[in-house]
């Protein structure tokens, strides 16, 4: 009885999670396309909370339909409001869906003869095995920070590069028009709640689902709220300031592996003892510098005066220059 | 449990069938990156559906730490995309 009711829950859920799909891809109107995406992206919570991925369901629900879901709103202003219409010719259409038919089978058979032919290699007991020595007790910390820390501090380079990229092409977004009492009064509820729930998630990622990431995404999420409610009122950034926040994650990753190397000889190789400490320091940094990437990116360019910073410390430089004149 | 399994990677599947058309379909940037962002999710979710173990066994962690990793960087992608996108607009205009 209760496997049949799996076995139903299941199935909506995967008809909904496609039907969701196929109409953000099909629907004409912008608008209405990124809100079934966002849509999608919580029912994806829904999916990895199933598929006994907790870790999976707070950053698809922070990150996957949060942030990336008022990215999108902010960006449709960008666009001219035409509707999507497909201008391929019927013959292409009738190509590409052809193909995509073709290869949609072809992946579903690889996959249906890949399950069956064996239980491929499980990971699991190797991470269960190493976990008293990584410092955490959450598996997918350990493997996010300790056992595979080298792809973690690349993520943080992308991250950095995506808005490094972000903030050399634009502008900052002009603000939006001031959104009205409901939602201020809700800030001032939301935004400590919002604050006080990253900190516990960067804590207790250490034994339960959480960590930087869900954290820092949850900063940045409080950020872009405080900006939506007050956009005329808030104070910017310090821009020297912010430019710290961004890169401190990464700065203090690096530092941390070259200290490990000079005592293990391996980059990233913590010593058993300090692991734990030394992944909530970096995860601390890395929390900071997530929050700080997410809202700059939500801004969609340079803040304010942004290059005033170099401008400074260049025009003391000529000054100098001119006094030795 | 092979049935979950080959439920969720069949849907999978299909999240990247549906994604993949789409983007190639479409013109404008906007729902191309929605349609790439749908086909990521259908990689996410064949990766997590191989690693569900069933009710009582530990799923394999080292998929799901890649898969954080992927939500992060298509994040990353998507915001970059966008600033991408707006400048060519921008330029377009002048």
């Amino acid at each position: 009885m209760i496997e049949l009711l799996w076995s139903i829950f299941d199935i909506t859920l995967v008809l909904l999670l496609l039907a969701l799909a196929w109409n953000t891809c099909s629907t004409r109107d912008v608008m209405r396309a990124v809100t079934l995406f966002i849509a999608m992206g919580l029912l994806l919570a829904i999916v990895w909370a199933r598929l006994k991925a907790p870790d999976l369901a707070l950053a698809e629900a922070v990150i996957g339909a949060g942030i990336s879901g008022a990215l999108l709103l902010s960006a449709i202003r960008d666009y001219p409001s035409t509707p999507m219409v497909s201008q391929r010719s019927t013959l292409i259409e009738g190509i590409i869906n052809i193909l995509t038919l073709a290869l949609t089978i072809l992946m579903s058979w690889a996959v249906w003869h890949g399950l069956n032919m064996s239980d491929g290699v499980r990971l699991s007991g190797q991470v269960i095995s190493q976990l008293p020595v990584s410092g955490v007790s959450n598996p997918v910390t350990a493997v996010l920070l300790n056992f595979r820390a080298y792809d973690t501090l690349l993520e943080l380079a992308v991250v950095l590069t995506a808005v490094l990229t972000v903030l050399t092409l634009n502008e900052k977004r002009a603000d939006y028009v001031v959104s009205g009492r409901l939602l201020q009064g809700m800030t001032h509820w939301l935004v400590p709640l919002l604050v006080v729930t990253s900190g516990y998630l960067l804590w207790v990622g250490a034994h339960a689902p959480g960590g930087a990431f869900q954290a820092g995404a949850m900063l940045a999420a409080a950020m872009i709220l405080l900006r939506l409610a007050y956009p005329s009122k808030q104070q910017e950034f310090n821009n020297v300031l912010l430019r710290v926040l961004l890169v401190i994650g990464i700065f203090t990753f690096v530092l941390v592996g070259l200290w490990m190397m000079s005592l293990n000889d391996d980059f990233l190789a913590f010593t058993p003892a300090w692991a734990g400490t030394l992944i909530l320091i970096i995860e601390t940094a890395a929390t900071v510098s997530i929050a700080a990437a997410l809202t700059l990116a939500y801004r969609g360019g340079r803040p304010k005066d942004w290059e005033d910073a170099n401008r400074t410390s260049r025009s003391i430089a000529e000054n100098g220059g001119q006094d030795d004149q | 449990m092979i049935s979950e399994q080959l439920l969720y990677s069949l849907a999978g599947v299909g999240l990247f069938g549906i994604g993949l058309r789409a983007t190639l379909l479409h013109h404008m940037l906007l729902p191309r990156l929605l349609a790439l962002n749908v086909c990521g999710a259908g990689v996410f979710l064949i990766f997590i559906a191989i690693a569900y173990g069933g009710l009582k066994i530990m799923a394999d962690p080292v998929p799901h730490a890649l898969v954080l990793t992927g939500i992060v960087v298509a994040v990353s992608a998507t915001a970059m995309a966008l600033a991408l996108g707006r400048r060519l607009e921008a330029l377009d205009d002048e």
